[in-house]
């Protein structure tokens, strides 16, 4: 059976260049970094070329970039650390409603310890109101942390302003690019990040690799203690191969990232919209503009979710849904709850996310099969009754 | 997560569709939680003889359905309120846990088209007791204890 990949948003698949990278590390140089032997110094020397490359692409200085197990721990590391470091100087955060899990979930867990949390709203197109931002903060406000791009609906916030906004008011500004890095250029002085989280499995990199961006000076407390690695803030002994493969994906990635959105946004593109005008009762979520290069994510109303990722899979095409049946919680995703969608235009969301092997065949047979499938779940569907025909998009 | 059963029940439901004359339909469920099931029966001398169901809902939300109305078909309306929907799930060779609502939900639609048929018939059915098909309580909620 043909086989199509389009959650690439959830993640991707290792480049052959970038695992070519890797593998001598497992075996022939294996060396602890912190030894001080010929074996220690060669992968010493690795881990800083593959440090050295990651800053390069943020436009930054190497002993900024501190290697993580992922996004998730830098997005841990970047608010619990800040948190706890500016503590006496004040206990408020503000975020937004639609941040990820590991942001979103950090923030609860902080307010359980005392901290105040702002969670700004967002418009129906996922985009914070700066006005908002600059209303929400006061003296005690120790760290603003706003996602770049959003990782269901792909809207991507106005950083720069908001970086502006936090440095007016000389507060540390976090934001979580997981999903921006290696699709838009990204340089922390022009953006007026303090702190940056990124993973290498979104860029073709290997997954359990992640980096925090830090800039200088910026108050941060360890998470992890023990030796002296990551210069005394992140201990344990550094993940060579992914560290290398991560500074390979990211120099890839960073390399003509305008030619290669080119092609991504036609696909996506291709993908949006033919599927909204063959498929009746459907509705983009997220930006049409301002959005991730690959992102596509579509409400077909009268169905669930799940049911059709399951479809979907059965003729070999791999995507993701906000329907609360995919996550096992009762309640659809909160990103879609927060741009207004009413709970059954949510459970019907689909999101296909496409990548660098994506080709224009299978964004083809994901057209020609879907508009299938929705069908069929419609007539089974009790919400379809009496709505039959219509063609009018939501 | 899926056993070969419901997945076999998801891809070719039994059943689906409506019954213009039916002699009873029943509704269960709303779009909030994202499942709704609507059962219509046929009823002849006490004897369910067609079943035909619609179902908003996940892949299991389907299957169940699917499975219900074949567990019913041919049976007395008496025998079809003693369907349980742990009868329904092992059918199915099993649910995972999160989805065990779904069956929950599959034995009462059955019973909401019986509670209807029998309203209209005038006829009592103790299985019925206590029953309320517009209880809009949260099924989902049931099953926690279970896992």
């Amino acid at each position: 059976m043909k086989k199509v990949y389009m959650d690439y948003a959830a993640t991707t698949p290792v480049k052959k260049e970038v695992l070519d990278e890797m593998m001598p590390y497992y075996t022939t140089h294996f060396g602890n970094p912190s030894s001080i032997h010929s074996f220690g110094r060669e992968t010493r020397k690795a881990v800083d070329q593959a440090r050295d490359r990651i800053a390069k692409t943020l436009g930054t200085k190497s002993d900024e970039i501190f290697f993580t197990g992922g996004g998730t721990e830098s997005d841990n590391w970047a608010i619990k650390g800040v948190a706890y470091a500016l503590k006496n100087k004040g206990n408020h955060i503000i975020t937004t409603k639609v941040e990820h899990h590991a942001v979103l979930h950090t923030c609860q867990h902080l307010e359980k310890e005392g901290f105040e949390v702002t969670y700004l709203e967002v418009d129906e197109y996922g985009l914070i109101n700066l006005e908002d931002l600059k209303k929400a903060i006061k003296d005690e406000t120790i760290l603003i942390t706003i996602m770049y791009a959003n990782n269901e609906i792909g809207t991507v916030q106005p950083i720069k302003e908001i970086g502006k906004i936090a440095k007016d008011n000389k507060i540390i500004f976090h934001s979580d690019a997981v999903q921006a890095y290696g699709s838009f250029p990204i340089n922390v002085d022009e953006l007026g990040l303090d702190l940056v989280s990124i993973s290498a499995h979104k860029i073709y990199g290997p997954k359990g690799i992640g980096a925090l961006y830090a800039r200088r000076g910026t108050k941060i407390f360890p998470m992890i203690h023990g030796g002296a690695q990551e210069r005394r803030r992140r201990a344990g002994t550094e993940n060579i191969a992914g560290i290398v493969g991560f500074g390979k994906a990211a120099e890839l990635a960073n390399e003509n990232i305008e030619a290669h959105n080119k092609k991504i946004i036609t696909l996506r593109d291709q993908l949006i919209n033919t599927l909204m005008e063959k498929i009746p009762y459907s509705k983009l979520n997220g930006h049409p503009t301002k959005r991730l290069p690959g992102n596509a994510n579509i409400s077909f109303e009268f169905i669930e979710g799940e049911a059709l990722l399951l479809s979907l899979d059965m003729v070999g095409i791999a995507g993701s849904s906000g329907s609360a049946c995919t996550s096992g919680s009762l309640d659809p995703s909160h990103v879609l709850m927060a741009i207004g969608l009413s709970h059954e235009i949510a459970h019907g969301s689909l999101r296909l996310t496409v990548g660098d092997f994506t080709t224009t065949e299978e964004v083809d047979y994901v057209i020609e099969q879907l508009p299938k499938i929705v069908d069929r779940l419609r007539q089974m569907s009790p919400l379809y009754e009496g709505v039959k025909g219509g063609n009018n998009n939501v | 997560m899926y056993s070969d059963k419901v997945m076999d029940h998801f891809t070719n439901p039994r059943n689906v569709g409506e019954i213009n004359n039916a002699d009873a339909v029943g509704q269960v469920g709303n779009a909030k939680c994202g499942d709704i099931m609507k059962m219509y029966l046929k009823i002849e001398d006490d004897v369910i003889v067609d079943v035909r169901f619609k179902t908003f809902g996940c892949g299991s939300a389907i299957a169940t359905s699917s499975m219900a109305t074949e567990l019913i078909k041919g049976k007395t309306v008496k025998e079809a309120l003693n369907l349980t929907n742990k009868a329904v799930a092992e059918a199915l060779d099993g649910l995972p846990p999160v989805k065990m609502h779904c069956s929950v939900l599959a034995e009462q639609a059955v019973k909401a088209a019986i509670y209807e048929y029998a309203k209209e018939n005038d006829l009592y059915f103790e299985e019925l007791e206590g029953f309320d098909p517009d209880d809009d309580h949260d099924h989902h909620d049931d099953i926690q204890e279970e896992y």
